[in-house]
């Protein structure tokens, strides 16, 4: 049979032996109270706890055992699962009965198994993290396997070329063996990440500064949610937009001045990357500047500075630490940035400084590796999950910094909203 | 040395004209961004818009037998280069659903190729001079002129750039937020109400609060290859489905939800829990009965901006395998599915200038549909804002 209708099946008849139970359990406890006894919960309540006891543990037992058939790949038949969990559902539904007495508590019953139930919500978040990292580290080890770990992290040479011959065992026909040295992605990620806070940080900074400190209130309500339209663009349409806009005007630019520039130039992605990456410094600074005591500023101005070297002298150095982190986040956004990349950056590793020849990332090379056509095994494919690894030891290394620089602002000026 | 006073007023116009500066600059800053926004918007419209419309001619079709045997031959030679092999394909079906068609001709107004489109909005084309002088014969006679597209919405992706619309993209988009709405909505909502209404301040809540921050800021990639390791490799879910890339997205949009969530339960203030609590309310009534019905439009306002993000993610969809070909709309959570953002990236890599069109027009959907929900949101926002 379907596991569609099996699935189909299983949550009829629970839902049909949950309203059994719903319909039993009150009649129940509403027998009992008109007997005279005076109950702790309303019938409501135990009609739920026996709904709750019936459909529990049935979906518990399937959830566990499903699990464990996927992961081990035990042969047992989705037909008896079934069956043994609608067992136990009404194993369930006639213990809940039983429970429905006048001293029993329903609704603290009721009360513990919900505070179960949002506490278990909550630890998934927890294991989406923990699924990530053992996802890339079992991934990684494999390709760890077949490759150095060191040649990995200092080899110069990226040209997975004949790898897919290797995984179908036909190694000696490539041509050239495969080569994972990882540094030019990184070089390249790095330049193109480098050239976007060259944009973003001094726009983002001076735009926040302006909103905070000198902006009349009908403008900084206007520019804030206008800032935000450009950090709700998708990145696949500024992807497009360096690609078909951006790199041929900066290919026109540079023949001007007589350069070479290739169409896949690191400069494009980079320039449209800081574009979007400024509404993201600019609210956070914003944040952090207006919650710079005004004491500070009317001290700075009591004592003769002018307002721009108050900003420059007292509050931009006040709000140092806050600016830091957004940058940090910033950069850490710009180094897993994909879709700009993909779609304006090259595919070719280059290793070189002159941001108008094409270069390739990090988060290029995993995409391309997981599209192509290749077994799953290959060391390309794998390569993917190697480059997610050092991708996420990066950044979860900025944001923790970040969140540190954020907490020191915080207590030293006892601001609660950041 | 002693300054005059002319001295100290010029270094105070001196100083003041740097403020000044200052100023200027920050304004500059704000209004280079600004700029951007309206270039941007600009180069979109104009390359997008003419996507909204497609060249048809006039042509006499023939339905004979002998097209319903080639149907390429139903239009005369030198018109059958200019009318799109997608129309002529579909003859022969006609003829069997509409037998009185049989032996007749007929003056038709059909889609034209890509090729007469682009020449007829001006731009480059690669067709010959004698068929352009025949196009602009056409259309001196009135019998060639550029409509509403309405393919473009009604049908999908194919490699004909004049019948390639975004229905296909649209339906996957909305199945694969249906995914992740259903599964981040309520883990989200249950994960606020749990760290803000009922967790007690210890290590193991700090390490989810932590853990929630930090999943705000992982690359989108990342949760791609999460959703390709445990979704695809081992659950064993169908790759290129709106399941995998609706539950790969919704992993995503949980930290937005989380946090925009705890932040509407903040801003109810604890006069209604004690008062619930006074009335004898246990904790989870006080919480279903006033808190969060009192929250709900801050939490939709932080949904629906969190779906929005989801819609314009492409990443990790391109990871679990969305960016297929999918020709026909298809309304199934398992088969292959593509979504917009993904639609846009592959028309983006087709090398033909039509298709630069279809892109551009596809990203004006997109957009049009992004702002609508973040204006949404805001409306929602700002009517149910409430000051206590």
């Amino acid at each position: 049979m379907q596991t569609n209708q099996l699935l189909a099946m299983f949550s009829g008849s629970l839902l049909l032996l949950g309203l059994i139970a719903y319909l039993l359990g009150r009649s129940k406890a509403a027998r009992v109270r008109a007997s005279g006894a005076s109950m702790y919960s309303q019938p409501d309540q135990y009609a739920w706890f026996t709904v709750l006891s019936t459909a529990g543990p049935a979906l518990a037992v399937g959830a566990v055992a499903s699990i464990l058939m996927l992961s081990l790949g035990a042969e047992v038949s989705p037909l008896y699962l079934l069956i043994g969990c609608l067992l136990v559902a009404c194993i369930g539904l006639v213990v809940g009965i039983q429970m429905v007495r006048p001293n029993f508590h329903a609704r603290q019953a009721i009360e513990s198994v919900i505070r179960f139930i949002l506490a278990g919500a909550a630890l998934i978040s927890i294991f989406t993290t923990l699924g990530i990292l053992v996802s890339i580290i079992f991934e990684a080890i494999r390709f760890f396997q077949m490759q150095n770990f060191w040649d990995f992290i200092t080899g110069t040479t990226w040209n997975p070329g004949a790898s897919f011959l290797e995984a179908a065992g036909r190694a000696k026909e490539g041509a050239s063996a495969a080569q994972f040295g990882s540094v030019p992605l990184f070089a390249g990620t790095f330049m193109i990440t480098f050239i976007a806070m060259l944009v973003a940080i001094p726009v983002g900074l001076l735009a926040a500064i302006y909103m905070a400190e000198f902006a009349p209130a009908r403008i900084r309500t206007i520019a804030k949610p206008v800032l935000e339209v450009l950090a709700g663009i998708p990145t696949v349409v500024y992807g497009f937009f360096a690609a078909i806009t951006v790199a041929p005007i900066i290919v026109g630019i540079a023949g001007f001045f007589g350069l070479e520039a290739s169409f896949n130039n690191a400069l494009a992605p980079g320039i449209v990357m800081g574009i979007m990456i400024i509404p993201f410094i600019s609210s956070l600074s914003d944040d952090v500047i207006n919650s710079v005591p005004d004491s500070m500023r009317q001290g700075a101005l009591a004592l003769g500075l002018t307002k721009g070297e108050m900003i420059r002298d007292i509050v931009v150095p006040a709000a140092l630490p806050g600016i830091i982190s957004a940058s940090l986040l910033a950069v850490s956004r710009a180094l897993g940035e994909t879709m700009i990349v993909v779609m304006a950056a090259g595919m070719r590793p280059n290793l070189t400084a002159n941001p108008l020849e094409d270069m390739t990332t990090v988060t290029v090379r995993i995409v391309a590796a997981l599209t192509g056509d290749q077994e799953f095994a290959s060391a390309e494919t794998l390569s993917a999950f190697a480059l997610g690894l050092v991708l996420f030891v990066v950044t979860l290394a900025l944001n923790l910094v970040s969140v540190m620089m954020i907490r020191r602002f915080r207590e030293k000026y006892r601001v609660n909203n950041l | 040395m002693p300054q005059s006073f002319d001295d100290i007023s010029a270094q105070l116009r001196a100083r003041h004209r740097k403020s000044a500066r200052l100023k200027w600059i920050s304004m500059g800053a704000l209004g280079l961004a600004a700029l951007f926004l309206v270039l941007f918007f600009a180069d979109m419209l104009v390359k997008g818009l003419p996507a909204f419309q497609q060249a048809q001619i006039q042509v006499e079709v023939d339905y004979s037998e002998e097209t319903s045997k080639m149907p390429l031959k139903a239009v005369d030679r030198d018109m059958s280069r200019l009318v799109s092999r997608g129309f002529l394909r579909l003859i022969p079906g006609r003829m069997k659903n509409d037998p009185e068609l049989l032996g007749t001709r007929q003056m038709e107004w059909v889609t034209a190729t890509a090729e007469v489109d682009q020449y007829l909005k001006g731009h480059y084309s690669r067709l010959k001079d004698d068929q352009k002088a025949i196009v602009d014969q056409l259309v001196d006679e009135g019998r060639a002129e550029l409509r509403f597209n309405s393919t473009f919405f009604t049908s999908g992706d194919s490699k004909m750039a004049e019948l390639s619309g975004i229905a296909s993209a649209a339906m996957g988009t909305v199945l694969t937020l249906l995914v992740t709405l259903a599964v981040s909505f309520p883990i989200g909502v249950m994960t606020a109400v749990y760290l803000e209404e009922f967790a007690p301040d210890n290590r193991f809540t700090q390490l989810i609060e932590i853990n929630i921050n930090n999943l705000a800021a992982i690359p989108s990639i990342l949760f791609g290859l999460l959703g390709l390791a445990v979704f695809i490799g081992f659950f064993g879910m169908p790759r290129s489905s709106p399941l995998v890339g609706g539950m790969t997205l919704a992993l995503m949009t949980l930290p937005v939800i989380i946090i925009s969530t705890r932040t509407a339960l903040r801003s109810v203030p604890d006069s209604i829990r004690h008062a619930a609590f006074g009335v004898g309310c246990s904790r989870w009534q006080m919480v279903r009965d006033h808190v969060l019905p009192i929250a709900l439009p801050g939490i939709m306002t932080g949904s629906i901006i969190g779906l929005a993000q989801a819609m314009g993610e492409t990443a990790p969809l391109i990871i679990v395998g969305m960016v297929a070909f999918i020709p026909d709309v298809s309304a199934s959570l398992s088969d292959a599915a593509t979504v917009l953002p993904a639609q846009i990236f592959t028309w983006a890599g087709e090398p033909e200038r039509a298709f630069i069109e279809k892109t551009s027009g596809g990203i004006l959907v997109l957009l049009a549909v992004l702002i609508t929900l973040n204006a949404t949101a805001v409306v929602l926002r700002k009517k149910f804002e409430r000051r206590w």
